[in-house]
C-alpha cells in the first residue's frame, strides 16, 4: 500500500503554507498534487501592489520557486482549473479531463475581485487587481502611453492600485461610495486625513459617488456616475472588494454560506475535504488577512498529519498597515455609539490622529491610528487582556513610551531609517539584517524574526520598531493575531489556565501537571520546567518539591553565572546597612580565594565576581560562619530591600526609614516570586532610596507611609502608582505581605509587577489589597504560611549537601 | 582510573565515574587536558557527552535545562542535540560529541587513542 494521497486545489498562499507545516509534521504520509488555476508558482500576492508600481520585480515575489515543488515530490499542476469534484469517488478533475483521485482534499480556492455589475464592465481595459495578470495589463496600460486610470474602490486595495498606477506616470482618480476613505480601518478623521495626504501626491477623488455604467465602444473610453456626469478613462480598475471563491465548492455539495464552512479543526462537512484561507468561513468569519490564514494553516496541517489536537478558535485582528508609505493601525470596533466613550488625540500639522475607543467597563473596544502606530501593539494588547485602563487613561494617547524608555522602545519611523542602523541593541541586530532575513527566509511574523535573527528576543523594547520593519518589509500589511498565548511550544494551554488546573486538581509535581494537561514533550522545555516548578511550589508550598533541575542554573546553583562560566557571590546585607565585622569578614574571604572583582551592588551590597564553581561551598560555608545568609541576587524571588537613614540621622527624616526596611527585609528574604521584587523604604518624600522605581516602595511621610507599587527600573522604566497610605510600621508589613502574596498568587512566571499591574489593572490590585480587609489579612497570612517552607538559607543548605554529594566539583579529573 | 583501548575504533574507553553521581535531567562536569567535557544523564539514564563549550559564546552546556535528549545553554539558552552536539534549528552550530557507554552502573567515555586529542 503507497503512500495517501493529498490533493490541494489552489496554490496561493494558504494552501501552500499548510503544505509546508504539513510537510514538517509528516513529510513522507502524503503524494501531493497541487491544482493552480494560474500559470505561476505560489507568489505573495500582497506584494504586487510593490510590483505595480515598480519596487520590486515579479520574481522577487516568489514564495515558493518551482525546484521547492520538485524537492518535495509536488505535483504542480498550473493552469489546470479544477471544475469538478466526485465526493463519492473520491476523485478530482480539472477543465482539460486531467484527473487525480484524493484520500484527504484541501480546498484552498481564495477569492474572487467582486465586478460590479455595470453596462460596460466586460469591455478591454476593464481590470481586477488580484493577480499578475491584472497587474501585467495595468503595467500595459501605462507604457502604451494610456492617460487616463479610474479606480473604483477606495479601500486598501483600489489605494495601492492607484498609487501605483500614479508612479508609472497615468492619472488617477479614485472614485468611492462613501465619503471615508477605506471606513472599514479608518473613521472620518483619519480618512480624511489620509485623501488630504494623497491628494498632496497628485491623485484625484470623487467622494460619495456611484458609479452608473463604464462607457466605450471596443475599449474603455469613460465612466458614467449616477449624477450623470462623465470622467473619461482608458483603464478602469475595480477594487470594490473580494467574495470567497465557493464555485467548486457549491459544485460538489459542500455547505457553504459566504466562504466554505469549516469547523475548528479547518474540516467541511465531508471530513475527508479540508477548506483554508480566504475561501473559508469559520465561525461566520472569512478572513483576508495573511496572519488568521497562516494560523489556519497550521492547524489543518496538524489534522491533515494525523495528530489531531489542533484547535482554531479565530483570530483577533489588528492591522499595521503601510498605505502607500503611510503608517496605518486599527484593531477592533472602532465605531463607536451608544455606550462607548472617545479619546481622540490629533496633530494635523504633524499628520498624526489616534483614537481610542472605551466601553462601559472601561476597557478598550477600537482603536485608530493614523501616522504615529508604535503602540498600535500596546493597544491591542490591552483590548485583548480586556484591561481596565481608567488607572492610566490620562497619559494613554501619549503611549507607553511616555514613561521614559532611554529612547528605546515606542514608536519612531523605522522605514526612515539606513540599514545599517542597529535595531536590537541586546543582541546588536541592524536593520538590513532584520529586512534581508524576512525577504530570504520568507518570515511573516515578529516570533519568526526573532527566532531567526534573535532581533527583540531579549528584553524586547525594541518591538515596536521590529514590527514597523516588518509591516513597510511585507509591502503593507503586518496582522499580529494572538489570539490566546499559550505558555510555551509544548503546550496550548495558556498561564493561567496551568494554574488553575494545579489549584484545582492538587497537583504536586511536574510530572504530573505535564500528564495531566497533556504536554506535547514529556520533560517539558527551557521555558515551561522553571514556570511550573514555580506554580507548583507557590501554589502548594511545604507539598510540593521544588526540583532543582528545573531551575535555571543561577536558582540552581545559587550564585549569578557570568559569561565565562565563573559566578559572582552576593551575601545579604539587611537595608543596606553593615558594621566593620562583616566588612572584615568578606575581606577575608575575598583574599582567601583570591577574587578578581569585588564590586558594591545598586541593592546596597556588596558583590564578589570571578568565583569558581567548586569554591562556591567553600565560600558558602565561611560566609555563613561570619553570620552571612544568601543575598538571593540570582533569583526570581525577593532581591533587597534598599533604604536611605530617615529619622535615626536625616534631618530631613520623618520616620526610622532604615528600621522600617530591615523588618521588610528580614520578613520577605527567602519568598520565590513570578520575577526579581525590588522593596525600597525612603525617609521623606525626597526620596532617596529611589522607592518609585521599586515593585513596592514606602515613602515615609509625617503622617504615616505611603504605599507605592508596580515600579520598575532598567530598560523600560515605570514609577509605581500610590496604592494607599496608611499609619503604622505594622500595617507596613502587613500590606506588602499581602501585595507580595496577590503578586505570586497571580501573575504569570516572568512577568514582573509593572506588566502584571498594566495587565490587570490597579483596580484589582487596591481592591484585594486595600478595600478588602479580611482578604488582605488571608493573603498576609498564606504569605507568612509560606515563608514557613521557604526562608531558609539555601547555601547552608548546599554545604551541608555537598559533603555527601561534591556535586559542584567536577566529576572526575583526566590526564 | 581505568583505560581501555578499543582497537576497533582507535578510542579508549575511559572510566569517569558512576552513573548516580549524575542527576537525573542534568549533567557533571569532566576536566580533561584539552577543555571541558559535559556528562549528561536523562530521565531513561541515557548518557551523552559534549565538550562543555556553546558553539555561540562558550557557555557551559553542563549548566543548562535538560530535555530528553536536549540541553539550553545557560547564557543564551541555545538548544543543542545531545546526540550530536549540533544546535537546534534555526540556530547554527556545533559542538564536538564524544560516544559513551554504561557499565555495572559506571559511565565510561570514548576518547580518541592515545596521541591524540578530543
Amino acid at each position: 500500500m503507497g503512500k495517501r494521497k493529498l490533493v490541494v486545489v489552489g496554490n496561493g498562499m494558504a494552501g501552500v503554507r499548510t503544505v509546508e507545516e504539513l510537510l514538517k509534521l509528516a513529510p513522507e504520509l502524503y503524494d501531493i498534487t497541487i491544482f493552480g488555476a494560474e500559470p505561476h508558482v505560489n507568489y505573495n500576492r500582497i506584494l504586487l501592489s510593490p510590483v505595480l508600481c515598480g519596487e520590486k520585480t515579479p520574481e522577487e515575489i516568489v514564495l515558493n520557486d518551482a525546484a521547492w515543488y520538485a524537492e518535495n515530490g509536488i505535483t504542480l499542476l498550473t493552469g489546470k482549473a479544477v471544475t469538478e469534484v466526485d465526493r463519492h469517488r473520491r476523485c478530482v478533475r480539472a477543465a482539460d479531463g486531467t484527473e487525480v483521485p484524493y484520500d484527504r482534499l484541501l480546498l484552498a480556492t481564495g477569492s474572487d475581485p467582486f465586478i460590479i455589475p455595470l453596462p460596460g464592465k466586460d469591455l478591454p481595459g476593464v481590470v481586477t487587481f488580484r493577480d499578475f495578470k491584472d497587474v501585467d495589463a495595468m503595467l500595459e496600460a501605462a507604457r502604451s502611453g494610456q492617460r487616463h486610470a479610474v479606480v473604483i474602490g477606495g479601500g486598501l486595495l483600489g489605494l495601492e492600485a492607484a498609487n501605483g498606477l500614479l508612479k508609472r506616470g497615468m492619472d488617477v482618480t479614485v472614485i468611492h461610495l462613501t465619503d471615508t476613505l477605506m471606513e472599514r480601518q479608518l473613521d472620518r478623521p483619519a480618512g480624511a486625513l489620509l485623501q488630504k495626504s494623497l491628494e498632496e501626491r497628485g491623485l484625484k477623488f470623487r467622494m460619495g459617488a456611484q458609479t452608473a455604467a463604464i462607457l466605450g465602444e471596443s475599449r474603455v473610453t469613460g465612466v458614467r456616475f449616477k449624477d450623470d456626469s462623465e470622467i473619461p478613462a482608458d483603464l478602469v480598475v475595480m477594487a470594490v472588494g473580494i467574495r470567497p471563491n465557493v464555485t467548486l465548492a457549491k459544485q460538489m455539495g459542500l455547505h457553504c454560506e459566504r466562504g466554505v464552512v469549516v469547523s475548528d479543526t479547518l474540516q467541511t462537512f465531508d471530513p475527508a475535504i479540508y477548506a483554508v484561507g480566504e475561501c473559508a468561513q469559520h465561525r461566520g468569519i472569512a478572513y483576508g488577512l495573511v496572519a488568521p490564514l497562516y494560523e489556519q494553516a497550521k492547524v489543518c496541517a496538524n489534522h491533515l498529519a494525523g495528530l489531531g489536537y489542533g484547535r482554531y478558535t479565530g483570530s483577533v485582528t489588528a492591522t499595521k498597515l503601510k498605505v502607500t508609505g503611510i503608517d496605518l493601525f486599527s484593531a477592533g470596533d472602532f465605531s463607536g455609539g451608544e455606550g462607548t466613550q472617545e479619546i481622540v488625540f490629533q496633530d494635523p500639522r504633524r499628520g498624526v490622529y489616534k483614537r481610542l475607543v472605551l466601553d462601559a467597563a472601561n476597557c478598550i473596544k477600537g482603536s485608530v491610528l493614523y501616522g504615529d502606530t508604535g503602540d498600535g501593539s500596546w493597544y491591542f494588547q490591552l483590548l485583548r487582556d480586556r484591561t481596565d485602563v481608567s488607572e492610566m487613561r490620562e497619559m494613554l494617547l501619549f503611549g507607553q513610551a511616555h514613561l521614559g524608555d532611554s529612547g528605546r522602545g515606542g514608536s519612531s519611523n523605522a522605514a526612515s531609517l539606513p540599514d545599517t542602523a542597529e535595531i536590537c541593541g541586546c543582541n546588536g541586530v541592524c536593520k538590513g539584517t532584520i529586512v534581508k532575513a524576512i525577504t530570504e527566509k520568507k518570515l511573516f511574523t515578529l516570533d519568526e524574526v526573532r527566532a531567526h535573527t534573535k532581533a527583540s528576543s531579549s528584553c524586547g523594547s525594541c518591538t515596536g520598531l521590529v514590527e514597523q520593519i516588518l509591516a513597510s518589509t511585507l509591502g503593507g500589511e503586518y496582522s499580529a493575531t494572538p489570539s490566546r498565548k499559550s505558555m510555551c511550544k509544548c503546550t496550548e494551554r495558556t498561564h493561567d489556565e496551568v494554574r488553575a488546573a494545579i489549584r484545582d486538581h492538587h497537583l504536586i509535581t511536574a510530572g504530573q501537571v505535564r500528564q495531566f494537561l497533556e504536554w506535547h514533550n514529556p520533560d517539558g522545555c527551557s521555558s515551561c520546567r522553571p514556570a511550573i516548578n514555580y506554580y507548583l511550589i507557590a501554589t502548594w508550598p511545604g507539598e510540593a518539591l521544588d526540583d532543582p533541575q528545573s531551575r535555571f542554573i543561577n536558582e540552581r546553583a545559587h550564585a549569578n553565572i557570568q559569561k565565562d562560566g565563573t559566578y559572582s557571590v552576593i551575601p545579604r546585607i539587611w537595608g543596606g546597612v553593615t558594621n566593620a565585622q562583616e566588612l572584615r569578614a568578606i575581606a577575608d574571604v575575598a583574599d582567601k580565594y583570591a577574587v578578581p572583582t569585588v564590586k558594591i551592588t545598586g541593592g546596597q551590597r556588596i558583590d564578589l565576581l570571578g568565583v569558581k564553581k567548586e569554591d562556591l561551598p567553600h565560600m558558602w560555608a565561611d560566609l555563613n560562619e561570619a553570620g552571612f545568609v544568601s543575598g538571593h541576587a540570582y533569583g526570581k524571588s525577593l532581591r533587597t530591600v534598599k533604604t536611605c537613614v530617615g529619622k535615626e540621622w536625616c534631618r530631613f527624616g520623618t520616620q526610622d526609614s532604615t528600621s522600617l526596611g530591615i523588618d521588610l527585609e528580614k520578613m520577605t528574604w527567602g519568598t520565590w516570586t513570578p520575577h526579581k521584587v525590588k522593596l525600597a523604604v525612603s525617609g521623606c518624600p525626597r526620596n532617596c532610596a529611589e522607592a518609585t522605581i521599586k515593585d513596592l516602595g514606602v515613602v515615609c511621610v509625617d503622617s504615616g507611609y505611603e504605599l507605592h507599587v508596580g515600579g520598575n527600573g532598567g530598560v523600560k522604566v515605570r514609577a509605581t502608582d500610590l496604592l494607599c497610605h496608611v499609619k503604622t510600621p505594622e500595617e507596613v508589613a502587613e500590606y506588602t505581605a499581602a501585595f507580595l502574596q496577590l503578586y505570586r498568587e497571580d501573575a504569570h512566571y516572568l512577568e514582573r509587577t509593572a506588566p502584571w499591574i498594566e495587565r490587570v489593572g490597579l483596580n484589582f490590585v487596591k481592591q484585594g489589597i486595600v478595600e478588602d480587609a479580611p482578604g488582605r489579612q488571608a493573603l498576609a497570612q498564606r504569605f507568612h504560611d509560606s515563608q514557613v517552607h521557604a526562608q531558609i538559607d539555601p547555601w547552608a543548605t548546599l554545604v551541608a549537601q555537598e559533603k555527601d554529594t561534591h556535586a559542584f566539583e567536577p566529576l572526575a579529573s583526566l590526564a | 582510573m581505568t583505560q581501555t583501548p578499543d582497537s576497533t575504533t582507535g578510542l579508549d574507553w575511559i572510566e569517569v565515574g558512576p552513573l548516580m553521581a549524575i542527576p537525573p535531567l542534568g549533567a557533571r562536569v569532566v576536566k580533561h587536558p584539552s577543555g571541558e567535557i559535559a556528562v549528561f544523564r536523562n530521565r531513561e539514564d541515557e548518557v551523552f557527552a559534549l565538550r562543555n563549550h556553546c558553539p555561540h559564546r562558550g557557555g557551559p552546556l553542563s549548566e543548562g535545562i535538560v530535555c530528553e535528549r536536549r540541553v539550553y545553554c545557560p547564557l543564551h539558552n541555545w538548544g543543542i542535540a545531545l546526540e550530536t552536539g549540533s544546535a537546534l534549528a534555526p540556530d547554527e552550530g556545533e559542538t564536538a560529541c564524544f560516544p559513551t557507554r554504561v557499565d555495572n552502573g559506571t559511565v565510561f567515555i570514548g576518547l580518541p587513542g592515545s596521541g591524540g586529542s578530543p
